[in-house]
């Protein structure tokens, strides 16, 4: 899958670094409530199923020093996330 | 070397010939007092319930973290439980992390090493480590932790081998993680309690390795 390119305002919990980036889902952490709604004293529903996506260090960063097989995992919620 | 006093410490006029420091408090710590004193007044809160919570942040220190650990480590049953439920685990130990809403242990191996990040802010597995301290909140850690991050260990005193795997978690979310450190080698004679002073905070948070064991008999 791939992290969505979106560029909005607010408290946003995937960091822009990742946006964009193409990666695997690892594991699926289960149903939450949206921070990016309780951020703003809002209900936070409905739930978000959160989400452990796996990149390649090499692919994320050009100049990657060492560990061919090095990894960056971040927890990204369902609707930062769009198929390939 | 001459200087006029009176230009640099307005003071100097009531016969002070020195400067003194400002004590005027900063525009967000005015906010949070004002904000101390209305929730008081207005009865949502006590002064009473503010010093229990202080007293409740300040009980949580790496110990905690390290108890585990080392438990861990003596304990293959407990380990395989601190992995599969860590949440559970901390209960059997007395350690209260029902505060955090997923809490997951990452396992560290000879050929594999895990380190935390929070690159938005500063999540951290407080009910297990505390405060955080300042470097995990700097700007720096945060961001050359996932872009660098043997850069980063090897400043903290571990340079790895190409072959050892380095996986990071930008722990942005709802999950919190806590780093099982390898057990050092030569620690085979020591009793938990011994080996619980080894497990660091940072070998937690996975910049570093454990401290070496101690050697016996020595100064």
């Amino acid at each position: 899958m791939r992290v969505r390119a979106e560029e909005r305002p607010g408290h946003i919990r995937t960091p822009f670094y990742i946006r964009g980036r193409v990666g695997w889902v690892e594991k699926v952490y289960g149903d939450f409530l949206n921070p990016e709604s309780l951020a703003y004293g809002r209900d936070g529903l409905p739930k978000r199923t959160l989400y452990l996506v796996g990149f390649h260090q090499k692919e994320i960063w050009g100049q990657y020093r060492a560990g061919a097989q090095d990894k960056l995992y971040v927890d990204i919620y369902e609707h930062w996330l769009e198929p390939l | 070397m001459s200087t006029d006093l009176s230009t640099v410490n307005p003071a100097t006029k009531d016969g002070h010939d020195h400067p003194h420091p400002k004590h005027e408090l900063s525009y967000y710590a005015k906010r949070i007092y004002a904000i101390r004193e209305l929730l008081i007044e207005k009865g949502v809160i006590t002064q009473e319930d503010i010093q229990r919570q202080i007293d409740y942040m300040e009980a949580r220190s790496p110990a905690n973290g390290a108890r585990l650990v080392a438990r861990a480590w003596v304990e293959p049953k407990f380990k395989a439980r601190l992995l599969a439920d860590p949440k559970a685990a901390c209960a059997e130990m007395g350690i209260d992390a029902t505060s955090i809403n997923e809490f997951v242990v990452l396992e560290n191996t000879a050929n594999l090493r895990h380190l935390v990040v929070c690159t938005l802010c500063s999540c951290y597995p407080r009910p297990i480590l505390g405060r955080p301290p300042d470097w995990y909140k700097s700007f720096n850690y945060r961001s050359r932790a996932v872009n660098d991050p043997r850069g980063v260990m090897r400043e903290f005193g571990q340079g790895l081998p190409d072959d050892v795997e380095v996986r990071v978690h930008d722990s942005t979310a709802d999950i919190r993680y806590l780093v099982l450190p390898l057990r050092p080698p030569g620690t085979e004679g020591m009793s938990e309690k011994e080996l619980a002073k080894l497990v660091t905070r940072d070998s937690m948070v996975g910049v570093v390795d454990p401290l070496p064991a101690i050697p016996r008999g020595g100064s």
